[in-house]
């Protein structure tokens, strides 16, 4: 089966995010970047899947300026066969993302599209769903498993997406409000990817070095036919209100006063 | 006049309270665009729940049927699309919960709108404050599409108050695709405690309880409190994933948090600093969680919680 899988550039979540003085974005100099921790579950996730139903292939995909090249590697030191570059700098709404992989998606064919469910810039949460829908296939959001991240099943790296015997379904167990919800979906799908689905592994030397003769195809917006105008644009960017500074209690029983007498909350 | 289309969350026959929270964000909107509310619901027990939501909004439209009995994203964003057609909305709202996480992009994409997802404020008819960076950082985003398509952030808004007269319940026929996607079966895991998204006290255990909840769950019971957790907690399977509060997690704005044995991780801080009293309770004095804390404790959460949960319990007689 041919796996595409999304890689998305963004700022380390151990950065200290600052914003612009004139509230434009964040301040982007002096932050490392690094791929979206959802899409490497992604890229686990369709390692696991290549691997479990040879023959495959999994093809990382990344949409962003030239620096983007850095994430497909990295998907590619974990395994992944090749890569392509949807070539764009500067801001692209989730809108303009979900018709440009529309676009790698019509020439590519796979049978599956992981994604993390969630880039961790812009905390979205939408580029998936509006795909399937623009495709018109079938979703199963923020996937997860049954077994927990300490399991033997996760420790022999299983996949946690159960392909169907004629390989033409995926069961997913959904994470969603009160429970687990397994869906049964037919390929081709999209399946956005939530925290607990798997680990993923360490790339190992000798795989970066492999990845470096891996071969990445570099596209750009105009050359797939997409106008990129965002529906949805960013006009200020400001800082969280800061909460007020509070106090230690040295034992319960003062904190019992305080939650009683002062907040009342108790 | 505009039509802003609110659509609800239910199952079985009962209304999500989030969606009280969305009808309250699209109250908002109503008054910055001169818009007038109508609502859909879709499911099993539509019917039902309809008629609790009508004391609320002036038109419930339901669709119900064998095509729309489990929640799939193709076929309830079909139906709320095609409502929204019918009605002429130009906004469409719902609660960011994971319903409407998962159907409201597919709505957006069959309406060619727009999407603001998660807005923590309405600023003006097409403008929306939202959460990014783990709510490092705060965008005002504005959707230049005529429809437009918003979820907001339940904790944000308050319920919305009952309407003065009881409105009127009507089907809406819409046409039932056939869906790509099967329902298997859903595990719930049942709780006698308040929903986390909902309680008005919560009690969050971390790393520091090294899997032993026991503390952590008898001053929830004591304060009829839901019980949260850490990310690491629920990494390590100790307690089940839908406990997990953070950016990645949960979301709660409870009036009291209490986080015993949490460091406090950004990406947990983002799932609560919302709280309007929090409380940390850590044995190491520099997490950072104290810094987003009312009151700090620093100590054994073994020693302090069960002192905490006799006091409690001895307030309440």
């Amino acid at each position: 089966m041919k796996i595409l899988v999304t890689v998305k550039r963004v700022e380390d979540y151990e950065s200290k995010i600052k914003v612009k003085p004139d509230n434009s974005w964040i301040v982007t100099e002096g932050v490392n970047y690094r791929a979206n921790p959802f899409d490497e579950i992604a890229v686990e996730e369709s390692l696991r899947l290549r691997d479990a139903n040879a023959p495959s292939e999994v093809v990382a995909v990344s949409i962003g300026g030239g620096a983007a090249q850095a994430e497909i590697r990295s998907a590619l030191a974990m395994g992944a066969d090749r890569g392509i570059l949807v070539k764009h700098d500067g801001f692209l709404d989730s809108d303009a993302v979900a018709r440009l992989l529309q676009k790698v998606i019509e020439k590519e064919k796979p049978d599956l599209v992981l994604m993390g469910k969630q880039a961790v810039d812009v905390d979205d949460n939408v580029t998936g769903q509006l795909l399937a829908e623009y495709l018109g296939w079938g979703q199963a959001t923020f996937a997860s498993k049954k077994e927990s991240l300490e399991s033997a099943e996760e420790k022999a790296k299983k996949p946690g997406l159960r392909l169907g015997a004629d390989k033409k379904t995926l069961q997913v167990a959904r994470e969603v409000d009160g429970g687990l919800e397994v869906l049964e979906v037919q390929l081709p799908a999209i399946v956005t990817v939530d925290l607990r689905l798997n680990v993923p592994r360490y790339a190992s030397l000798p795989n970066i070095m492999k990845a470096k003769k891996k071969p990445i195809e570099e596209t750009a917006p105009g050359a797939l036919g997409v106008d990129v105008a965002a529906k949805v644009k960013v006009v200020r960017v400001e800082a969280p209100p800061a909460r007020a500074a509070g106090m230690k209690v040295p034992d319960v029983a003062t904190l019992v006063k305080k939650l009683h007498e002062d907040a009342k909350v108790i | 006049m505009a039509t802003i289309l609110l659509i609800a969350e239910q199952a079985h026959g009962h209304l999500k309270k989030a969606t009280l929270s969305a009808l309250s964000a699209a109250q908002q909107l109503a008054q910055k665009n001169g818009g007038q509310i109508q609502a859909v619901v879709v499911g099993a027990g539509a019917g039902q729940s309809a008629q609790e939501l009508a004391a609320f909004v002036p038109t419930v439209h339901t669709v119900e049927g064998p095509a729309f009995e489990h929640a799939l994203a193709e076929t309830h964003a079909a139906a709320a699309a095609e409502a929204a057609k019918k009605t002429g909305a130009t906004e469409v709202v719902l609660a960011a919960t994971a319903y409407g996480k998962d159907i409201a992009p597919r709505i957006a994409a069959k309406l060619g709108a727009g999407i603001a997802s998660d807005v923590l404020a309405v600023v003006s008819a097409n403008q929306f404050k939202r959460a990014m960076w783990a709510g490092n950082a705060i965008a005002t985003v504005e959707v230049t599409t005529p429809v437009k398509v918003v979820t907001v952030r339940a904790t944000e808004f308050p319920a919305a108050q009952k309407g003065a007269s009881a409105g009127k319940v009507q089907p809406i026929a819409v046409s039932a695709p056939a869906p790509k996607t099967r329902f298997i079966e859903f595990n719930e895991v049942k709780s006698a405690r308040p929903e986390l998204t909902e309680a008005s006290v919560v009690v969050s255990g971390g790393r520091g309880t090294k899997g032993d909840f026991k503390p952590i769950e008898a001053l929830a019971d004591a304060l009829n409190a839901a019980v949260g957790a850490s990310r690491a907690v629920v990494d390590a399977g100790w307690q089940p994933n839908d406990l997990q509060v953070g950016q990645t997690g949960k979301v709660v704005a409870p009036k009291l948090y209490i986080a015993a044995g949490i460091s406090g991780a950004i990406q947990h801080l983002a799932g609560m600093k919302g709280s309007k009293t929090i409380v940390a309770v850590n044995k190491d004095a520099e997490a950072p969680i104290f810094q987003v804390a009312d009151y700090g404790l620093v100590g054994d959460l073994f020693k302090a919680l069960p002192e905490l949960t006799d006091e409690v319990k001895k307030l309440k007689g």
